[in-house]
């Protein structure tokens, strides 16, 4: 396992090596004209869905789950910590940003910032309370943190709106000095969440090129070297949850104002549960096995549940093929492939 | 006072499905190192079981034939679905396994029994109070603990001086010395799953008498039975079974003087439990640190 993880691992030690290897050239070029292709797609998808069976909804609802799950990938993929919660803190965002629209002022990047903060800070302020925890342990406490949040938003009915979730917030037009910007219009709201992602995915980027994300890469492949070299490693593992969660939040907040509503759901375990499923779905030692992941996961959710009464089932038999049959991941297996070829 | 007094019986009987379940948890968590999402699925498993078998069994046929189902799916889990992943030792897949199969079992009990919630019938005798000033102690909830007392003395008793129980108890210790040792530990591993398995459909049963049959039930339980094995200590058996009455009693006397915060409250103690003694109560120094 040790050995295909390193292999395999594109974003932290591979660009290095590969530079110095003769087919360099072709690959990075190969690269680059991947990337093109990949955010040239992401910008007339409005364009080109709806003639594939989609709706512009569907493609703001995957670039959402996208960021989450990319974030959530920092932690899970490249530092190694199983976070079974981060619901939390996109629920977070989301009422963040909800009562923000609601009860303080009808500005959507106000909302955003709001939601972004108040997701953020419970994750730094929670974080050391995991950052000392390997594996089981690591997961459990996630996991019921999480749940803590969910019974405060089902509880303080008046506030949170309950178990029916908070609604009556709408997500607010632009104004950028004399010009507006009305996101209340679908694909407006789509090229918002398009520049969110693309500045998540920079930042991602950068963070995971930097030092700090070599370290998180090192702690994952070998947590007791770094130790002994005197690495305060539960320092990096805090600064992976913090981040990871303040990304998740942001993604929260693009999510309740995609729909102007959240419920204790976007706070429930299950949702944790399904990040984490679409991430492996896709291949958690890739930087973008998770979008992929996310993009058949949401794909199929919403294709099952307009089809059976039993989707839960359905998704339930994804788990299990997933984790029996597919590990890896989808890129990971074409990445394994990739490399047998040549 | 005895609103207090009811408020915190009613916790002592939450309490008490807790702790099965998170004994449970605890027992696989422990020698077959699986986070068992699908947990709350066994109880449910185990209360469905009873309530369709009660008819021809009787009450104390269900009570009996219940968890022994619940057992037997649990076996067929480990061994077709969980025993594949052991040579994967991040949890992380049996964690997603184990979530889907959560997933699957709440969907299929929904189709098969109803989404609404079914009464489950116990004998008219359980059902009067034991005393009139204290009228919520019902025969039933006598039983409940009672049940719930042998069973965790009995446990104790076996891991403590069976064969089985001590194989079992090193195997959390240090499997693969108990497997040089020439026992067969997928055969220990998969009856270690059974069992926890049964406690998990024990409490189903147990459950089904005082809240009614409803699908969801498990996964309300499973979360607080978390809660139990980190405030008791992960690695601790006793530990849990204490965490579970703990959390259970706080819920309970919180709803007394401030309902609304009877669900958040076990999370608030989790909390502290973990700021103040990270291992748990009762848990062992440097597990899993």
């Amino acid at each position: 396992m040790n050995a295909s993880m390193t292999g395999s691992d594109a974003a932290a030690a591979g660009e290095r090596s590969r530079a110095a290897s003769p087919t360099a050239a072709p690959r990075r070029n190969l690269r680059a004209a991947g990337a093109v292709v990949f955010w040239l797609a992401l910008v007339t998808l409005p364009l080109w869905l709806t003639h594939v069976g989609g709706y512009t909804a569907l493609g703001t609802k995957i670039l959402v789950y996208g960021i989450a799950a990319l974030a959530l990938n920092l932690l899970l993929g490249f530092t190694g910590g199983l976070s079974f919660g981060h619901a939390a803190w996109f629920g977070l965002g989301a009422y963040g940003a909800g009562m923000t629209l609601k009860y303080l002022a009808p500005s959507t990047p106000l909302a955003i910032v709001v939601g972004t903060v108040v997701g953020g800070v419970a994750a730094t302020v929670l974080g050391p309370l995991v950052m000392r925890r390997r594996g089981i342990y690591f997961a459990m406490i996630t996991i019921a943190i999480g749940q803590l949040f969910y019974f405060i938003a089902v509880r303080w009915n008046n506030v949170t709106g309950g178990e029916d979730g908070l609604a009556g917030f709408e997500r607010a037009p632009i104004h950028i000095g004399p010009w507006v910007y009305d996101v209340q219009h679908e694909t407006k709201y789509y090229y918002l969440v398009l520049v969110c992602f693309a500045i998540a995915v920079v930042i991602m980027k950068l963070l995971l090129a930097s030092p700090l994300g070599h370290t998180w890469v090192a702690i994952r492949e070998n947590r007791r070297r770094l130790q002994f070299l005197g690495v305060r490693i539960d320092l990096y593992i805090w600064a992976a949850f913090a981040i990871s969660g303040t990304l998740t939040a942001l993604a929260g907040t693009l999510n309740a104002m995609l729909f102007n509503f959240t419920s204790p759901q976007d706070l429930h375990w299950i949702l944790s549960g399904n990040f984490v499923i679409m991430i492996v779905l896709g291949g958690m030692r890739k930087f973008w096995g998770p979008l992929i992941g996310v993009a058949i996961f949401v794909v199929a959710q919403d294709y099952l549940s307009s089809v059976t009464d039993n989707w839960m089932t359905a998704i339930g038999l994804l788990f299990v093929l997933i984790v029996l049959l597919f590990p890896k991941g989808l890129l990971g297996m074409l990445g394994r492939r990739g490399k047998e070829a040549a | 006072m005895q609103l207090l007094l009811f408020n915190a019986f009613n916790g002592l009987i939450q309490g008490v499905f807790y702790a099965l379940m998170a004994l449970g948890l605890a027992l696989i968590l422990s020698l077959n190192s699986v986070i068992n999402m699908a947990h709350g699925g066994f109880l449910v498993i185990g209360a469905y079981l009873a309530y369709t078998l009660a008819p021809y069994l009787g009450f104390w046929g269900a009570l009996v034939a219940g968890p022994l189902g619940a057992a037997v799916i649990g076996l067929i889990v480990e061994r077709f679905l969980v025993r594949p992943l052991y040579k994967r030792p991040d949890p992380l897949y049996t964690l997603l396994l184990t979530f889907g199969l959560a997933l699957i079992i709440e969907d299929m009990t929904r189709t098969i029994w109803g989404a609404q919630g079914l009464p489950f019938q116990i004998p008219d005798i359980l059902n009067s109070s034991v005393s009139s000033v204290l009228f919520f102690i019902t025969g039933y909830r006598v039983l409940v603990v009672g049940i719930t007392l042998l069973v965790v003395l009995g446990l104790w008793l076996m891991l403590r001086y069976t064969r089985l129980g001590i194989r079992i108890r090193a195997g959390t210790l240090d499997l693969e010395t108990v497997s040089s040792l020439g026992v067969n530990i997928y055969l220990l591993r998969a009856l270690n799953f059974a069992l926890g398995c049964m406690l998990a459909g024990l409490a189903g049963v147990l459950a089904a008498g005082i809240l009614g049959l409803t699908p969801p039930m498990g996964s309300s339980l499973i979360m607080p039975s978390f809660v139990a094995i980190i405030v008791g200590g992960v690695g601790s058996l006793v530990g849990a079974v204490f965490g579970g009455l703990i959390i259970g009693v706080a819920a309970g006397i919180t709803t007394t003087y401030f309902p609304a915060a009877s669900d958040a409250v076990i999370y608030l103690i989790m909390l502290v439990v973990l700021v103040l003694r990270p291992r748990g109560l009762l848990g062992q120094e440097g597990l899993f640190e």
